[in-house]
């Protein structure tokens, strides 16, 4: 997959005021977005003050549980709410504010500017329309192209997402796929209008581990090749390792740590994430090794616990962190490293470097 | 891969239980069949922890499942305790069933969303009416209090009222009421956070301990099947291919299959570049026609003519670790070696 795609360039920036990014600038600045649900039990605060930049290029890796805010976070940058939600605070892409903009105009930009792929791959496409028009749909929303065109489009963009035969794939409906190659084709519809900006959550959480490492490839090598952003989401802190260029480990509803790959899991400090890492079981242990689960559960997003929201489960929580809620900031002088914590952890955590040669590649 | 024989089967008389050329096929349109499970054998000693794992679509569900006769497999015996009960019928299969229990992967679908907790896990206890009606409530709440919730909150409640992990803890607790001898857990922890999938492997540790439970573990994940396995037995499309004492499959995997397997894995280590390690091309093909021979020549880098003719048979290549493959990798060796070679 090495950038042999000639998908349209998405330059049709509509009135002209999404600039062009150069390489390694800002271009997805989110700065303290809430969002809440109304619910009948109250009101659910899923995403609470979160700040990040994104630079162009540059891959996020956002990691949390189930219920830590962390799908709720990429549907409320690009606007795909239900109608019982509100979001406050500010999210700015290339320059512009999107989050108050009408939804006729945050249209022209799903597809065109950003982009999502799905969990699950099944419901996610639709099962009555064959690929091949699931793929031109977006490519005829906003470029004005023949069919004849769009349809070159199409077959090229499944190669490049490296499905075998795809001038016959294109007449299939999704049902006719296995799992993996109608992820493929979400991919490929993502893609197909060139977007600068691409959310990806939990792309292979429903594919097996074979496949899964077949779609992350590709993935990279597409947002290498694009120059594009990316959020990849996910729960599997080893799907974000060694792929994303900075990590964001998310606990209800807030980032509570964020800091490039390797400083991040050559130097936690954060009592979740270290939890969150020594609970994996690793191929390195020995077989019936206890495992160090986290105990308890996350908070309830309705009625929050007051101070540090970890610390009801965390071995460390001391009686300030109780009463008074830890603000995200630089771990001392490390610009780059960021934090929630009063008591943060120090330093190396067990993450064992895998010792058995055998199984893995050495080079 | 995709091997049959029975080289790896250990004695009899060690056993709890033997499954002996196990086949399972389904009917499919136009006179077909989808062969989900074909000639496999295993066993397991009392007290011990199987962990069969493979990629979705390779029958080790199935296996469970046909394991409990749930349905009963096209052919072959399962053993248990010293009878066949792919023989037994009516009565007496039912009475067998008490010692096989089974545990799901949805942890919330699996359960009654209209009975009480109480009713879930006195279920079995009623059904063969085992004691009082006093001492069969002492049960449930002295089994509540062993998974780790509390029975006066919890008996009353509904399954919709808990959490995933709790909802697994319900299931456990129901499986261990009638006392079995073998649970069956299929994926349990799979749809479950990771901190509480810690919790959950933790729990079944102490449960087998306490019950002295002999476990068959299902799942996808090979960090979580070593982790509480003590035999490991990894499945292609109907088939084994590798059995064998985790400790030694993990760090030498013989079948290139298995080796694919360990190395598709995502390591939390930013220090292990994805590209450097071997992805495996191709998908899993369809159990409708499987592959002749080995069924994992179709995406094996050191498939031959032989491995298209043969069916690979197991066969030992270490102690406790039998392959089923006609070229297995050498001790060290890795797929890239494979590759290149």
């Amino acid at each position: 997959m090495t950038g042999s795609t000639t998908a349209p360039a998405a330059s049709n920036a509509s009135d002209g005021v999404f600039a062009a990014v150069e390489p390694d600038e800002v271009l997805l600045e989110v700065e303290n977005l809430h969002t809440r649900f109304s619910s009948p039990r109250g009101t659910v605060h899923a995403v609470r003050g979160v700040s990040f930049d994104l630079r162009r290029g540059r891959t996020l890796g956002v990691v949390g549980e189930s219920g830590s805010g962390k799908s709720v976070l990429s549907r409320s940058i690009m606007g795909l709410m239900p109608s019982n939600a509100s979001r406050t605070g500010s999210v700015r892409f290339a320059g512009q504010d999107v989050l108050d903009i009408s939804p006729k105009r945050m249209r022209t930009l799903w597809g065109d500017q950003m982009s999502m792929i799905f969990q699950d791959p099944m419901t996610a496409l639709n099962p009555v329309v064959r690929v091949g028009k699931q793929i031109t749909e977006s490519l005829h929303e906003h470029l004005d192209i023949s069919r004849t065109v769009a349809n070159e489009t199409a077959l090229e963009l499944l190669r490049s997402v490296g499905i075998p035969q795809p001038d016959r794939r294109l007449r299939q409906y999704p049902h006719e796929m296995s799992g993996g190659m109608r992820q493929r084709v979400m991919i490929a519809i993502a893609l197909a209008c060139g977007p600068r900006m691409l959310f990806a959550d939990e792309p292979t959480t429903a594919l097996d581990v074979t496949v899964q490492a077949q779609i992350l490839d590709l993935l990279q090598a597409l947002q290498r090749d694009r120059q594009m952003s990316m959020i990849l989401v996910t729960h599997d802190l080893g799907v974000v390792a060694g792929r994303a260029h900075d990590i964001a480990v998310m606990y209800a509803g807030q980032i509570v740590e964020k800091a490039p790959a390797k400083e991040l899991f050559g130097r936690v400090r954060h009592p979740y994430t270290q939890a969150l890492l020594r609970s994996i079981p690793k191929l390195e242990m020995a077989k019936h090794t206890r495992l160090e689960a986290i105990d308890g559960r996350p908070p309830d997003l309705v009625n929050l616990p007051q101070g540090c929201k970890f610390a009801p489960r965390c071995p460390y929580a001391q009686d300030r962190c109780r009463t008074e809620e830890p603000v995200l900031q630089p771990d001392g002088d490390n610009t780059e490293h960021l934090v929630a914590c009063h008591f943060p952890v120090s330093g190396s955590v067990a993450v064992p470097q895998p010792t058995s040669a055998t199984n893995r590649a050495t080079n | 891969m995709a091997g049959t024989g029975t080289a790896h089967l250990r004695d009899r008389d060690r056993v709890l239980l033997r499954v002996e050329d196990l086949v399972v096929e389904f009917p499919a349109s136009r006179g077909q069949k989808v062969h989900a499970v074909s000639n496999i054998s295993l066993d397991v000693l009392k007290g011990e922890t199987l962990g069969l794992v493979g990629e979705s679509g390779c029958g080790k569900s199935t296996t469970g499942k046909a394991i409990l006769q749930l349905p009963p497999p096209t052919s072959g015996t399962v053993t248990f305790e010293g009878t066949d009960i792919t023989t037994l019928g009516g009565r007496d299969l039912r009475q067998v069933r008490t010692k096989l229990q089974m545990i799901f992967q949805d942890p919330i679908s699996s359960l009654n969303p209209r009975r009480k907790v109480e009713q879930l896990v006195a279920e079995g206890l009623d059904i063969w009416g085992k004691g009082t009606k006093d001492e069969r409530q002492k049960k449930v709440d002295d089994l509540l209090v062993t998974v780790g919730l509390d029975p006066t909150v919890a008996r009353g409640r509904r399954a919709h009222q808990f959490s995933g992990g709790q909802c697994q803890r319900i299931s456990i607790a129901r499986a261990v009421a009638t006392e079995p001898a073998l649970i069956v857990c299929d994926e349990p922890v799979s749809a479950l956070d990771v901190s509480v999938q810690a919790q959950i492997l933790n729990l079944l540790e102490d449960m087998k301990e306490q019950y002295g439970l002999t476990l068959i573990f299902i799942a996808h994940d090979l960090a979580v099947v070593k982790n509480i396995s003590d035999r490991v037995a990894v499945m292609y499309l109907g088939r084994l291919c590798e059995v064998g004492d985790p400790d030694v499959l993990y760090q030498a995997p013989a079948h290139p299959y298995t080796a694919a397997l360990l190395s598709a894995i995502p390591v939390p280590d930013p220090a292990v570049r994805p590209d450097e390690r071997t992805t495996l091309g191709g998908e899993i093909p369809s159990p409708l026609s499987p592959p002749s021979g080995c069924r994992f020549r179709t995406r094996c880098p050191r498939a031959d003519e032989q491995c298209k003719q043969e069916v690979p048979e197991m066969h030992g290549i270490g102690a406790d670790h039998f392959v089923a493959c006609h070229h297995p990798l050498a001790p060290g060796e890795t797929l890239v070696d494979l590759r290149t070679s």
